[in-house]
């Protein structure tokens, strides 16, 4: 079994259809593909939004998504993994984040793209800071506050300790 | 070592980097943060609620406990928001 990984981190938009097409060409041990995009919304708690702009740790970044897919990998059998992440400043309506998983049956590749997620949210060095449109909130810019639901959902894979 | 700080902690300290030589006293990432809040009044509204801010050593994440011995690069950020 062989499983092809790409991790991207990128300024310019990205093609989520050509990235799938990319993981399962050739591949005929491939059952199942989910591709997840994750997209710049209209408005943020409300208040309609101009822009968001993704700051991010170079090299960290990369780092910890690798880290992430690896373990994956190690978790599901995964036959493709692709991550691509945009950062710098985003529009209402543009792509912010693409996660790609294949696998032989589609349960794997459903989990494995939920886990990537929820782990890309809490843990992946990225901060988003919103620039609300006119009429909005005074002040312009607010960074975004991380949700707890975030945390909640990246902690239901981990599995709980036995007492010690 | 080289210290990097991000989002609004880079904002409230005013520089995205510096080199620092911590005294020999300060051991963990804890007393770091620590150590920087007496600096002056930009660290000290950065590490306000230091239990809000992160830490990464040399690019990998941290728990205040961390020791720093040895570190090339220690970075501080709020929780992460990417995805």
């Amino acid at each position: 079994m062989q499983m092809a990984a790409t991790v991207r981190l990128q300024r310019e938009p990205f093609d989520a259809a050509s990235e799938a097409a990319k993981l399962r060409r050739g591949r005929g041990d491939i059952g199942a593909v989910v591709t997840f995009t994750g997209i710049c919304r209209q408005d943020e708690a409300g208040a309609p939004l101009a822009a968001l702009t993704l700051e991010h740790y170079p090299g960290m970044a990369e780092a910890e998504i690798v880290r992430h897919v690896e373990a994956a990998e190690r978790r599901w059998p995964l036959l493709g993994v692709a991550v691509i992440h945009r950062f710098g400043r985003l529009e209402p309506g543009e792509d912010i984040v693409l996660v790609v998983t294949a696998a032989a049956h589609r349960q794997d590749a459903f989990a494995g793209a939920e886990f990537l997620m929820d782990y890309l949210k809490t843990r992946a060095p990225f901060w988003k800071q919103v620039e609300f449109a006119g009429g909005g909130r005074p002040g312009g810019k607010i960074w975004v506050e991380a949700k707890q639901s975030d945390d909640v959902l990246a902690d239901r894979w981990t599995p709980r300790r036995a007492a010690e | 070592m080289k210290l990097r700080y991000f989002a609004w902690v880079r904002e409230r300290i005013g520089k995205p980097e510096e080199e620092i030589e911590p005294p020999p006293g300060v051991a963990t990432v804890a007393d770091l943060m620590g150590w920087l809040t007496q600096r002056g009044e930009e660290y000290a509204h950065a590490f306000e609620n230091p239990n809000v801010v992160r830490a990464a050593i040399d690019r990998a994440h941290v728990r205040p406990d961390a020791a720093i011995l040895g570190a090339r690069e220690i970075a501080f950020f709020p929780p992460m928001t990417g995805g």
